[in-house]
């Protein structure tokens, strides 16, 4: 058998995109497209338009056609390059194993090295992925600004006045469903310590994330406890940052690898058996910093003890620790008035954070920590896998896609008339809430990260916090 | 790209957003599943009625510019391949099931309706539609039609062209045809139906279909039989039938799929083994039993390694997961994988498996075998890189070898698939010249102008035979 390879095509492209996809593209990876369509069904964006550029297919087909000068890139090549979700539901069902998820990220980032961005979009995104995100204290600023904003009766100002009436309508639809920023982060709340209850299992870090950390405090906390409760002792290193995950998918591939190495180097020193992480998103990211990194020797060797050691709350609780029990009628105040009411149990149902499902291959924990809460019943929605449209900030950069398949998600959700649909990921959660504000059946549907449910629901005599 | 004017009439009959000729649109539509081929169109259209069908068919004859008709392309023959460049019509936008007749149990639907949904439907409301290519999940029932496609149930089932009784289709001059109809009897004149099916968009584009539903089966039950001899497991196949067995499945993998199956999948199968026989039977409970029972003696008799019934669905299902994943861990080999499919009649399997394994090693390429044995359908599978010509080269002469070794053991040079570009050459082989002529008469009187799905079937030379070589 021939173990020859092959490269990349011998050709010049006068075209300066085209150029440095030729450089960035992984053209083993296109090549090993087979275009069978297997992956056609499970994209949202083709179940929506049912059009073959609309499908993991179909991209990799423009992606192939550009590299190999058949195309040129024009402004609907990159508009299709924008309209993917980077759910990545693409590759699981590839019989091929085809990488798309890297194919993406390898366009967009040829992409935005090319972008003539206008001045305010320019401006805003090296505000936000330069200035904002890569700065811990810089997002707990942002945070607290926020904070402010929505304390200070500013906020009820600005929707009283109709100023938010200028902005787009999915930016107000957003501002409506933002929770309140925390003005401290975990570390802040808790320390950057935490012991195991009982005998200890592992000492694990928490991936604190940056947005997790400002608007989702909460949840980071109860992530903690709930580990202490499984029997780990939780270490959360001062010293780690974003993860980069919505810079890779922006294209912002030297931002993220900087970020990758600030968080290497953080947990490394934290010298921890597990990286826990409780935003899918984030995860998916963490999982492949080996990838990452692959090409900088000098990090590869630690990138991948990183890579390795990555996981998810639900799996590490499943797979690693001693599970508590959950029971809907634990907590003060925990019990639904349905069950209260009728001694029905109450029902939840869950929307899968897409990477956590398609890249960290965690779908199955989080189902089994729900059936194991007592006096709820556990409803599988339709298409609990398929992506709810929030995919980074995709519901921001392609509103009327992101609504349409929004929309058709709260169907599913409706339709299983449960109290409580849980998320494993921030942006999802997020989602979901505007969901349930726009498209609700109305009253007793209400959105929380799982870590929050079943942290309210263990069953513990006199909790101190 | 298309003239100015035809574009503009195309426009006027589906709409602005109906009629692309972008190059994003053109790429996406230059390719089907099939590796290595690839051809630009100059137009795609997506029409939503038959009456849009017929009016662009109209304004194409007119300017005598050629049209493929495409579901989801996933044909591994090149079938949607524009090979002569013209207008490629999508009919994803034609997806409705429009009637279910419980009285007549038929079903008449729309052509891109995608064949799983189709299927998932029919099965809830408690009827059964036999097809099942391993496609479904993606292939359109009119992609399913023009190929005749067939699958795992195609054994005692029958394939596509048993359950197609009724079809609406346009002809290349832009005239409507109805042929058949909820009848189970009708000899009036020529069976069209039964011509269109399996005619590969060569003689006319099908806009409606109806379909014959059958009762479901009462129960199932699967089993695996594991053989060290190649010739126990194909004498099991003939001895089944012998008996007067028909199972609803009866699939083989042979050695080399063993090895990567379990490799990817991890179930456990024995790697020693020279041969695979995954069995399903279906039908009445007490029957199933029976008939399950005969098989299993029939495997030991014929010394099988060990046989395995399933306990349950779920362990029955692990079983079929092995052969249908077949597929996926030779695919993910080498980048290029040319799944062929060579069929011959099933007591001359074993025969037909051991010549493959002769040529692939003739001309030095990685072949591995598996198919659906109970029908002698093979799918002799290569895996190869497509930029290695050299390789490609030496991988197509073994092709052409076992399709001439298929037509030698009294077989055909495919069983599913269709002939599409990638088996034009070789259709005289099986059809022979008066048999070709007579079918380009009857694509001449359908198609005079050459404007449906050109260059298909039809090739421009046929192949000479390989001088087989025997030791
Ligand atoms: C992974 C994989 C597994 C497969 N398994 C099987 C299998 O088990 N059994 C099997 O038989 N095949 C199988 N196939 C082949 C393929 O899926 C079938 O041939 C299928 O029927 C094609 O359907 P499609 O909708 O994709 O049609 P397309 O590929 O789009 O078209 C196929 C042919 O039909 C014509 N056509 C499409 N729609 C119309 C219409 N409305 N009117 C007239 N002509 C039309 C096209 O012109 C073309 O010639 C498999 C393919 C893949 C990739
Ligand atoms: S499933 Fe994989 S190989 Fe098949 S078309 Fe999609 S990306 Fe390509
Ligand atoms: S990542 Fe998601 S949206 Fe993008 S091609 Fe894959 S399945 Fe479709």
């Amino acid at each position: 058998m021939s173990s020859q390879t092959f490269g990349k095509p011998d050709i010049e492209h006068s075209n300066p995109l085209a150029r440095t996809m030729l450089k960035k593209l992984d053209y083993d990876q296109l090549t090993n497209c087979m275009r069978c369509g297997f992956c056609l069904p499970a994209c949202p964006t083709f179940r929506e338009t049912g059009v073959e550029p609309e499908s993991p297919r179909g991209r990799i087909a423009l992606m192939k056609a550009v590299v190999d000068g058949v195309m040129e890139p024009d402004q609907a090549f990159e508009d299709q390059m924008n309209h993917c979700l980077g759910c990545r539901a693409c590759e699981p069902v590839c019989p091929a194993d085809v990488k798309y998820g890297q194919l993406i990220e390898q366009t967009r980032d040829a992409i935005e090295d090319h972008a003539k961005h206008g001045a305010i979009v320019s401006g805003t995104r090296k505000l936000f992925f330069r200035g904002v995100f890569p700065h811990q204290n810089r997002m707990k600023l942002l945070g607290r600004s926020l904070r402010l904003y929505q304390k200070s009766g500013l906020q009820k100002v600005a929707r009283g006045t109709g100023i938010m009436k200028l902005f787009p309508a999915h930016m107000r639809e957003m501002e409506q469903i933002l929770p309140e920023a925390a003005s401290q982060g975990v570390v802040e709340r808790i320390g950057e310590r935490y012991p195991a209850k009982g005998q200890r299992i592992a000492t694990v870090a928490l991936f604190r994330g940056c947005i997790m950390d400002v608007l989702f405090a909460d949840t980071n906390v109860n992530t903690v406890k709930l580990l202490s409760e499984a029997g780990f002792d939780v270490v959360i290193p001062k010293t780690q940052g974003c993860c980069g995950a919505l810079h890779a998918h922006s294209g912002e591939m030297d931002q993220a690898r900087e970020l990758a190495r600030v968080n290497v180097k953080a947990f490394k020193d934290a010298g921890v058996d597990y990286i826990v992480s409780n935003a899918g998103g984030c995860g998916a990211l963490l999982v492949e910093y080996d990838h990452l990194l692959h090409e900088d020797e000098s990090w590869a060797e630690d990138a991948a003890w990183f890579a390795k050691r990555v996981v998810d709350i639900s799996t590490i609780l499943v797979d690693k620790g001693r599970v508590p029990a959950f029971a809907e009628e634990a907590a003060e105040g925990a019990v639904p008035e349905a069950v209260a009411e009728t001694g029905a149990a109450a029902t939840i149902t869950y929307q899968d954070s897409c990477h956590l499902r398609n890249v960290m291959k965690g779908s199955t924990a989080p189902r089994k920590l729900m059936k194991s809460v007592k006096g709820a019943h556990f409803c599988e929605m339709r298409d609990s896998d398929r992506c709810c449209g929030s995919a980074g900030i995709y519901n921001v950069t392609q509103p009327e896609m992101a609504g349409q398949i929004l929309e058709h998600k709260m169907e599913h959700a409706n339709a299983t008339e449960a109290q409580y649909l849980l998320t494993s990921n921030p942006g999802c959660l997020l989602q979901m809430k505007l969901g349930i504000d726009k498209h609700g059946r109305g009253g007793d549907m209400k959105a929380m990260h799982i870590v929050d449910y079943l942290y309210e629901r263990i069953a513990r005599p006199g909790d101190e916090a | 790209m298309a003239e100015k004017a035809l574009a503009s009439k195309l426009r006027a009959i589906v709409g602005d957003r109906y009629y692309r000729e972008d190059m994003e649109a053109r790429v996406a539509h230059s390719y089907d599943g099939t590796p290595m081929l690839q051809a630009l169109p100059d137009g795609v259209v997506y029409p939503a009625s038959t009456a849009e069908v017929a009016a662009v068919m109209k304004v194409l004859a007119e300017h005598r510019v050629p049209l493929v008709s495409r579901g989801s392309g996933s044909n591994l023959c090149g079938g949607t391949v524009p090979l002569e460049g013209g207008i490629v019509m999508v009919m994803h936008r034609m997806n409705r099931i429009l009637e279910v007749d419980l009285e007549n149990l038929t079903a008449t639907v729309q052509p891109g309706l995608i064949t799983a949904e189709f299927i998932a439907h029919i099965e809830s409301l408690g009827l059964f539609y036999p097809p099942d290519p391993s496609s479904m999940r993606i292939s359109t029932i009119g992609g399913n039609i023009a190929e005749c496609s067939g699958g795992l149930r195609g054994l005692k089932y029958g394939t596509t062209k048993d359950y197609v009784i009724g079809l609406e289709a346009v002809l290349a001059s832009g005239e409507i045809i109805r042929t058949g109809g909820k009848l189970m009897k009708d000899v009036a004149g020529y069976d069209l139906t039964k011509l269109l099916v399996g005619s590969e968009g060569t003689l006319a584009i099908i806009t409606e279909a109806t379909l014959k539903l059958v009762p479901p089966p009462r129960a199932k039950k699967t089993m695996l039989a594991m053989y060290r001899d190649l010739y126990g497991a194909a004498r099991t196949v003939s001895r089944i039938i012998e008996a007067r067995i028909i199972p609803a499945t009866l699939e083989f993998m042979d050695n080399p799929t063993i090895r990567v199956v379990d490799d990817f999948a991890k179930l456990g199968l024995p790697l020693d083994m020279e041969a695979i026989l995954l069995i399903e039977q279906d039908g009445d409970p007490e029957a199933v039993e029976r008939d399950i029972a005969l098989i299993e003696e029939i495997c030991i008799a014929e010394r099988a390694d060990r046989v395995q019934v399933a306990a349950d669905r779920e362990e029955a299902e692990r079983l079929l997961t092995a052969r249908r994943s077949a597929f996926t861990a030779l695919a993910r080999l080498r980048p290029t994988t040319i799944l062929e499919d060579a069929t011959v009649p099933r007591s001359k399997i074993a025969d037909m498996v051991l010549r493959i394994n002769e040529i692939a090693r003739k001309y030095n390429v990685t072949i591995a075998t598996f198919g659906h044995a109970g029908d002698g359908n093979l799918h002799p599978t290569a895996t190869t890189d497509a930029r290695d010509h050299d390789e490609v080269h030496r991988v197509e002469q073994a092709f052409a070898e076992i399709f001439e070794a298929s037509i030698e053991l009294g077989g055909t040079i495919t069983g599913e698939h269709g002939v599409g570009i990638v088996k034009a050459p070789y259709l005289e082989w099986k059809v022979g010249s008066a048999g070709l002529d007579m079918m380009k008469g009857i694509k001449q009187a359908f198609d005079p102008h050459r404007l449906l799905n050109p260059g298909k079937l039809f090739a421009k030379e046929t192949r000479k035979r390989v001088v087989l070589q025997h030791e």
